[in-house]
């Protein structure tokens, strides 16, 4: 059995873990790329959005590396994500692939299905083992979030160009290649050093800026065409909503290991969406009010074309925007949007919020 | 008090329940006019740019009733059936509503969610009661008399095959309703051409969205059929053949009829599906039912997007080809 999964963001490093652990053998899809856009919008529906289209790209792309078992996460609505899965089955076997597809779908009290799930992709792993590997994984997506963190908050810093980007490639090696615990432990002081030793400028009227939106589109550098590092170079410090290790938490975790906080947080968008609307439309709203409280200088939303539950958050933001004044702008993705087209509009927005720091810093002292 | 309740999205399904509900409560029900060109240019002004279009011209009824009635009626349709979802947007509509027009009059937003269980009814006609500042008696009395009407209109509809297609400035329950309390049998035609029209209720029965499909099949003799006039039980065994149940009932509502009679080998002479441009459910329903469709090849099959650019001429070339494929079937 060839195991496969698709990509978002660096996803990959510890579903790999997991199932090698597991004594699978692994096929990690190329990293996503547009072949993965192109043939993925050739076979799926147009008007699907984006993330149903790169994913089955990184299906197809597994598929023709061998790959013989595709694990995708379902759901239960109200989102099209959990029906992604049996779209793509349907599409990959008109494609003629022979596959065996599994998906996991939260586990609304049901955790044992998914441990069945995992001990027959397994070939009947016991719990203990799966729990070990399961605990060395989660380890893992902790430390990248952290990593993550990190470098986000040096990069806009940073004194030599690329320094950062480049400790970054290094730290993801090392967490991809640490075996065990112990490893990894090592492998974490060892990122924790080398990221330190990077010098910063003395910076003192630093821009923060808010990324919030739908997960996918948030995750996946690919489709947001690296936008964190394009705020870094920019000069900006960027500071994501949502990690890896919320979405393995929310769909795939028992419910009893979930934390309380998006509860918590989602209170802040009662004003403006007081339910749930599906994905998370109801977050970004609510990340977007947190971020102003905190005094950030900007948030930047973003979704893929037609995504439903971003729509309705993104009908509210002017409210928002208003209200709590902090500039928000929208970034609509698809299969034809250009990274130049992006960044014109990146550095206008930039542009704008630091001069609307400038005013508000000098605007005191001026006395005309 | 004027009641003032959009003829879009959710009217179509509960309509006749909303309107005895609040009669009952000795309210006055205003319904907005047909979809129209102005009502179309308000929505596409006011809603949020990504939106589809049904939930744009959905604006526009807004602004239409502005200034006519005292309360708006906009409920958060959570769940219509339980386990399952209608869609995102209609989670977020009384919001999406309140930040996009401004100087609206209250609003009643009562949620509508039986997810958990189909009684739950009763919680919806109370917090619309309760906003309304009427005692539980009443509510209930009120809730009663509309639940068993509406129940009992429901199974007229199906026995009778009863289209909710206004006629005019006229409701479908308005219209209907005279009809429907003299239960008399309609004769349907025997050697009529059947086609299977799917698609969301507010874009099939609004005759504007939807160029007036429903009445140009009728008049090529054709019987139209819609997930409407089904029995839910059909719909439910069709959609079991599903490797996964599909959590939005209008999807499931297509995507059931379609297999109940593609399975149980009724003669159909083919299936239309009317989707929105950009809506979401429709671009993973259209797909599943195309692929099911394509590979029987049984039935000839016409999928039709609309969006606020769609012109008739075309839509009407492409209408006539397809009665003309199923027509030249029959004779063969
Ligand atoms: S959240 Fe948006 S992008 Fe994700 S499945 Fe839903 S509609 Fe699609
Ligand atoms: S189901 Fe489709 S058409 Fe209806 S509101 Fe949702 S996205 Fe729009």
């Amino acid at each position: 059995m060839k195991v496969t999964f698709p990509h978002m963001g660096n996803l990959y490093i510890p579903l790999r873990t997991f199932f090698e652990n597991l004594g699978a053998e692994v096929v990690v899809p190329p990293l996503s790329s547009k072949r993965t856009l192109e043939i993925g919008c050739k076979y799926s529906p147009e008007f699907a959005c984006l993330p149903l289209k790169v994913t089955l790209g990184n299906f197809i792309e597994a598929l023709e590396m061998g790959a013989d078992t595709i694990v995708m996460a379902g759901g239960v609505g109200p989102c099209r994500f959990g029906y992604y899965a049996e779209v793509q089955r349907e599409i990959l076997k008109d494609l003629g692939y022979d596959f065996d597809m599994i998906v996991l779908e939260p586990p609304q009290g049901h955790f044992w299905d998914l441990i069945k799930k995992f001990k027959y992709i397994t070939n009947k792993k016991s719990f203990k083992e799966i729990y070990l590997a399961g605990k060395l994984a989660w380890k893992k997506i902790i430390l990248l979030d952290r990593l993550e963190k990190m470098v986000n908050r040096i990069r806009a810093v940073e004194l030599e160009k690329g320094k950062t980007d480049k400790a970054y490639k290094k730290a993801l090696n090392l967490i991809s290649n640490a075996r065990d615990e112990q490893e990894l432990a090592f492998a974490r002081q060892q990122i924790e050093k080398e990221i330190s030793s990077i010098k910063k400028a003395k910076e003192r009227n630093l821009l923060k800026v808010g990324l919030v939106g739908e997960i996918y589109t948030l995750l996946e550098p690919f489709v947001n065409f690296n936008i964190e590092k394009q705020l870094g170079e920019l000069g900006v410090l960027v500071e994501r909503s949502i990690y890896i290790s919320q979405w393995v938490r929310e769909n795939l975790l028992p419910s009893f290991m979930k934390s309380k906080e998006p509860e918590v947080l989602a209170k802040l968008a009662e004003p403006y969406i007081p339910c749930f609307v599906g994905g998370h439309g109801r977050e970004s709203v609510a990340q977007i009010v947190s971020y102003a409280k905190q005094g950030f200088d900007g948030v930047i939303h973003l979704l893929p074309l037609t995504c439903m539950p971003e729509i309705v958050a993104k009908s509210v933001l002017p409210m928002v925007s208003k209200i709590h004044s902090i500039p928000v702008m929208t970034l609509v993705l698809d299969e034809h949007s250009a990274e130049t087209g992006l960044r014109t509009r990146l550095e206008a927005f930039i542009d704008l919020i630091r001069e609307r720091k400038e005013e508000e810093e000098f605007g005191v002292l001026s006395w005309d | 008090m004027r009641i003032g309740v959009p003829r879009a999205l959710f009217y179509y399904m509960y309509y006749p329940f909303w309107k005895i509900f609040f009669e009952a409560l000795g309210h006055e029900v205003i319904l907005s006019s047909p979809t129209n060109k102005k009502i179309l240019k308000d929505g596409l002004e006011f809603a949020v740019d990504d939106a589809c279009l049904p939930v744009k011209v959905f604006h526009g009824h807004i602004v239409d009733l502005l200034d006519r009635v005292d309360v708006l009626f906009i409920p958060r349709i959570i769940s219509i059936e339980p386990g399952e979802f209608i869609c995102p947007k209609f989670l977020g509509l009384p919001d999406m509503v309140k930040s996009s027009i401004p100087d609206l009059p209250p609003i009643i937003d009562s949620n509508l969610s039986v997810y958990k269980n189909r009684k739950d009814l009763i919680g919806h006609a109370k917090s619309i009661g309760t906003d309304l500042g009427h005692s539980s008696r009443l509510i209930l009395k009120a809730y009663t008399i509309a639940s068993t009407k509406f129940n009992s209109y429901k199974k007229f509809q199906i026995s009778h095959e009863q289209l909710p297609l206004d006629s005019g400035q006229k409701s479908f329950f308005d219209s209907n309703s005279s009809y429907f309390s003299r239960h008399k049998n309609k004769c349907l035609g025997e050697n009529t051409l059947n086609v299977l029209l799917l698609g969301h209720p507010y874009n099939i029965y609004d005759n504007y969205i939807s160029m007036n499909l429903i009445t140009k099949l009728q008049k090529n003799g054709i019987k139209v059929i819609t997930p409407e006039i089904i029995p839910v039980k059909n719909i439910s065994a069709g959609a079991k053949n599903l490797k996964k149940r599909l959590f939005w009932t209008m999807g499931k509502n297509i995507i059931g009829s379609t297999y109940y009679y593609m399975d149980c080998g009724k003669a159909l002479d083919g299936i239309i599906h009317l989707a929105s441009f950009g809506c979401g459910p429709d671009s993973i329903v259209g797909e599943l039912l195309e692929r099911k469709l394509s590979r029987n090849r049984l039935v000839p099959f016409l999928r039709i997007n609309i969006d606020e650019h769609s012109g008739e001429e075309g839509f009407n070339t492409r209408l006539e080809a397809f009665i003309d494929v199923i027509e030249g079937r029959r004779r063969n």
